[in-house]
């Protein structure tokens, strides 16, 4: 068990990329900080931008080329030409998502939800938005503000705070 | 294996104070936790214990998002009920052990 004076108090999740899992790995920390009492701001940039864009949130795919890890129902890898396939880039997110669903994992907006009613922060960065040309009203409700990273590192410090990048 | 002593009666618990025999629990005894997480319980807080403490006993997982479905308060005010930790202290109140899942 960690020292109990310097239990983590703040993160701030940096979620830079937009598929299923990239995002989900930030969301599962966002709202696992909440529910643990810390307080907890997450960053949207670049790809994970996605994730917050009203639209397109609850639409997101995993990747199939280019991911050695990727496996075939049974265990053995999935071939990198199999991922050109028409179609199977949405299989296999659909896939995912049902599974998900299993271990009641919700749809990205209603992990949105839940993280805000627990107290959590959404940003989107203000780079990423004016170059992917998105205003504030694409952006989820929930999203506080579109911010600068001077914005981001004054919101995310204090003592006793974390950065983490995904 | 610890003991604690709650409303007068004492009952086994593990080490972070989690009941490890929920059928000891009483609403006495819910009390007298609540007081020590500095929390006033209410008729809505004994309505959601009672809703943990059923789902725990159908062997059903926990988690933040089955508040939500409860029908009992939304997730917003279940965060005001039991501040702080809210899943992990409520279920502490309600003398179930504490939720093992990631969401």
């Amino acid at each position: 068990m960690a020292d109990k004076n310097h239990s983590i108090k703040k993160v701030s999740i940096i979620c830079s990329k937009g598929t299923i899992e990239d995002v989900y790995a930030a969301l599962v920390m966002g709202n696992g900080a909440v529910m643990e009492g810390i307080e907890a701001n997450l960053f949207f940039t670049f790809f994970g931008l996605e994730a917050i864009i009203k639209k397109r949130m609850d639409h997101l795919h995993t990747g199939v080329i280019g991911n050695p890890a990727m496996r075939l129902p049974g265990g053995s890898r999935m071939p990198t030409w199999m991922g050109v396939i028409p179609g199977m880039e949405a299989m296999v997110s659909s896939m995912m998502k049902k599974e998900m669903d299993k271990l009641d994992v919700p749809p990205v907006s209603e992990f949105i939800e839940l993280f805000v009613a627990g107290g959590g922060n959404l940003y989107a960065c203000k780079l990423a938005a004016d170059m992917f040309k998105l205003k504030k009203e694409d952006l989820s409700e929930h999203v506080k503000g579109i911010i600068t990273v001077g914005q981001f590192y004054e919101i995310a410090g204090g003592e006793d705070s974390h950065i983490i990048f995904t | 294996m610890a003991q604690k002593t709650y409303a007068g009666v004492t009952v086994e618990v593990n080490e972070e104070g989690y009941f490890t025999n929920p059928s000891q629990w009483t609403k006495e005894i819910a009390k007298d936790i609540a007081k020590e997480e500095g929390i006033e319980l209410t008729d809505k807080h004994f309505e959601m214990l009672e809703y943990l403490r059923n789902r725990f006993t159908s062997g059903e997982q926990l988690s933040i998002r089955g508040i939500n479905k409860s029908g009992i308060v939304d997730v917003k005010a279940f965060y005001q009920m039991f501040p702080g930790a809210p899943l992990k202290k409520a279920t502490k109140i309600a003398g179930i052990p504490k939720p093992t899942s990631c969401v």
